[in-house]
């Protein structure tokens, strides 16, 4: 199994070379003439006002917690999702549970008006 | 065996432990062999994937489309490289260049690094890992973290935006697909790509598990970021999204991300639902497996593309209300279905199984349309009740416009 | 010195650095990039572990879905911590160090009079599916069926307060 995971881990150190080295030839022949108006931060013609760091709305963090939620259970469901086939039908009906909990977190979200973009 | 990978790969190791090398070492090298050879052919389909891409939405949008350099245009894409290699790359003020740079960099490594587990044909596979369907949603993880990497060192108030959007929307649309995904880890009994591809008989998961399968291409459209979910790049609202002071090379990386991006996903679902290499006379000559699973992966491309060109962007808010308020329901009761269903008839005999899965998945079809109608109906009769929004005014006709 | 041996040694000093490094960086967006490649070195120590399950479960649940949720939190402050002068510190950092120096002595101490570090793990048999044994374990009634079930229900009450903590619909 490590031979396996002996490929994923060269690929991981190759992965990013490609990208690189298509990165490294534009240093070598691509002009560079940057100029302070040439470097503004584009924005439609017009000078940039403020920050660019504007505050978000809490509505991404909100989103970002019910998918953590859900992301948990689901990796939680896949070994029971691999076993499915030895399993009696009672612990078939555990992992249904486990989803109908699940659902009811995702009922509660809704009804509460947290799903929704307003 | 009729399989030239393979015999240069043992011809390789036989050669290599012949040089007196220990087997880590011999491993290691193959594994570098095998790693440069997908990358590098991967990026080859890459650079064609600009022309097909091109040459489709022409013909979608009745135009010809590239047709000048070489014949049917084929020779643009790599005009179109040189001419991304050649322009000036620009990094705009206060733009954080460290986080900068590597952000086009995981863009596409993070693709790449989906082929490592996509079977091309039954003894073609990088490694048919045991965690395979989990790994693919854990580089889909790096490349979100990527896209939040260029909208935040860009230093400019739309990619942020842009990148936000998209994260939101990557995150959101993970949920229906992961869902989706585990009705094949439940049928095949493993997460390993090519064992599942492996279980695929006598049918394809699709004919089992049509919901699923249709829930995992919509998802993949929204990761994609492909209309009709592109709100990443709304040119209209935030001109460009994450990638908006991206120039030359750099945006070439998120591009050719993108291109390949929507490309693996095909491959992916080709091999959960459509059977990945399985075809006719693909279990004794392997190199046929490669030349099916590309035509499903090209297939599934081409779907994709279909939608893009001919839906418009929908809206921030129904984008999300979509996939919480429907989606993600929708597939938790469709993997419901499909285990307990599955627990019940896999004793049967095939024909009994399978037309036994059909049905329910019709069954299931039929009453989320019946659901999707009556809410559209309401829907309708909401905007279309006369609104008064001033009074009439109470002159006779004839007087006021004269 | 065993390849594994190579490999555990770079990857711990990568890890610990980049932990490092999130704690002293400066900007708040970087220390969270740093965090991540820190969470990325833990999923690699699994893989050394043999644990394939583990290691991607790490990178879906602490980078897919943790380390984005805590750059949305930081995204929501107004732009406190980019080069602030302030310092790093607040007044109670004596206390903090006092407290984590004592931890990191307990630990030592608890692992002083353990003689696992010894022992050689038995070779695996390369048939063994540890996921499949790990999902029957989950669900049968004589294994971890009652904390399968409570981690469920925890999920849902984590989802609810959630909920209740950041949707005021007052505000």
């Amino acid at each position: 199994m490590l031979n396996d995971w002996l490929f994923i881990g060269v690929f991981l150190v190759l992965a990013p070379v490609f990208p690189l080295l298509a990165l490294v030839i534009p240093r070598i022949i691509a002009p560079r003439k940057p100029s302070p108006l040439k470097n503004q931060t584009y924005e439609c013609g017009i000078e940039t006002v403020g920050e660019s760091w504007v505050q978000f709305r809490i509505q991404y963090y909100i989103f970002a917690l019910v998918f953590l939620v859900f992301d948990v259970e689901l990796v939680f469901l896949f070994p029971w999702a691999i076993a499915f086939e030895q399993l009696p039908i009672f612990a078939v009906l555990e992992g249904v549970l486990f989803v109908l909990i699940l659902i009811v977190g995702l009922v509660y979200a809704w009804r509460k008006g947290a799903l929704e973009w307003v | 065996m009729g399989d030239p990978v393979t015999a240069i790969s043992q011809w390789l190791e036989s050669l290599f432990l012949g040089w007196g090398l220990a087997p880590g070492w011999v491993a290691i090298i193959q594994a570098f062999i095998g790693v440069v050879a997908i990358a590098t052919f991967v990026l080859l389909v890459d650079i064609l994937l600009v022309w097909v891409e091109r040459k489709v939405v022409a013909r979608f949008q009745d135009r010809l489309g590239p047709n000048r350099l070489g014949p049917f245009g084929l020779i643009q894409p790599l005009a179109d490289v040189i001419k991304l290699l050649i322009k000036e790359d620009i990094t705009p003020i206060g733009a954080d260049r460290i986080v900068y740079n590597l952000a086009p960099i995981m863009a596409l490594a993070t693709v790449l690094l989906l082929w490592a587990v996509v079977p091309l044909a039954p003894t073609i596979v990088g490694t048919d890992l045991n965690v395979g369907v989990l790994y693919i949603v854990a580089i889909g993880a790096l490349g979100t973290l990527g896209i939040i990497m260029a909208g935040w060192a860009s230093n400019n108030k739309y990619a942020l935006l842009g990148a936000f959007r998209t994260v939101a929307q990557m995150v959101s649309y993970e949920v229906p697909m992961v869902i989706a995904i585990m009705v094949p880890v439940i049928l095949a009994g493993s997460m390993g790509i090519n064992t599942i591809v492996f279980s695929q008989s006598p049918v394809w998961y699709v004919v089992t598990a049509p919901m699923a399968a249709l829930i995992v291409l919509i998802s993949a459209i929204a990761e994609l970021g492909r209309a009709p979910f592109d709100l990443a790049e709304a040119e209209s609202e935030i001109v460009a999204g994450f990638h908006i002071e991206y120039t030359g090379m750099k945006f070439g990386l998120f591009y050719a991300g993108e291109l390949l991006h929507a490309l693996t996903m095909g491959g992916i679902i080709a091999s959960l639902f459509l059977g990945g290499w399985r075809g006719p006379g693909a279990e004794t000559y392997p190199i046929l497996g490669v030349f099916y699973f590309f035509l499903k992966s090209f297939f599934l491309y081409w779907v994709i593309m279909w939608v893009k060109y001919s839906l418009p962007r929908i809206r921030i808010d129904h984008m999300l209300n979509f996939n919480w308020k429907f989606l993600t329901p929708l597939s938790l009761v469709v993997l419901l279905v499909t285990a307990v269903l599955h627990k019940l008839l896999v004793g049967l005999p095939d024909w009994q199984y399978v037309i036994g899965m059909l049905l329910a998945n019709v069954i299931l079809f039929w009453g989320t349309l019946y659901v999707l109608r009556r809410y559209a109906r309401t829907e309708r009769v909401q905007v279309a009740e006369p609104m008064p929004v001033a009074v009439p005014p109470a002159a006779p006709m004839s007087s006021s416009q004269s | 010195m065993t390849g594994i041996q190579i490999i555990f040694i770079i990857v711990a000093v990568v890890t610990l650095g980049a932990g490092l490094m999130s704690v002293i960086t400066r900007n708040l967006v970087h220390a969270a990039l740093w965090l991540v490649l820190a969470l990325l070195g833990v999923a690699i120590f699994f893989v050394l572990l043999n644990a394939s399950f583990l290691a991607v479960a790490q990178v879906v649940i602490y980078i897919g879905a943790i380390a984005i949720l805590m750059i949305f939190t930081i995204m929501l402050t107004r732009r406190v911590a980019v080069g602030s002068a302030d310092s790093q510190l607040n007044a109670n950092w004596g206390w903090a160090a006092f407290i984590a120096v004592a931890l990191f002595a307990g630990l030592v101490w608890l692992l002083s009079g353990w003689n696992g570090f010894n022992i050689t793990a038995q070779q695996m048999s390369p048939r063994t599916d540890t996921i499949r044994q790990l999902g029957t374990a989950l669900v049968s009634p004589s294994a971890y069926v009652i904390p399968f079930e409570v981690a469920s229900i925890l999920l849902l009450a984590a989802l609810v307060g959630a909920i209740v903590v950041a949707w005021d619909r007052k505000s």
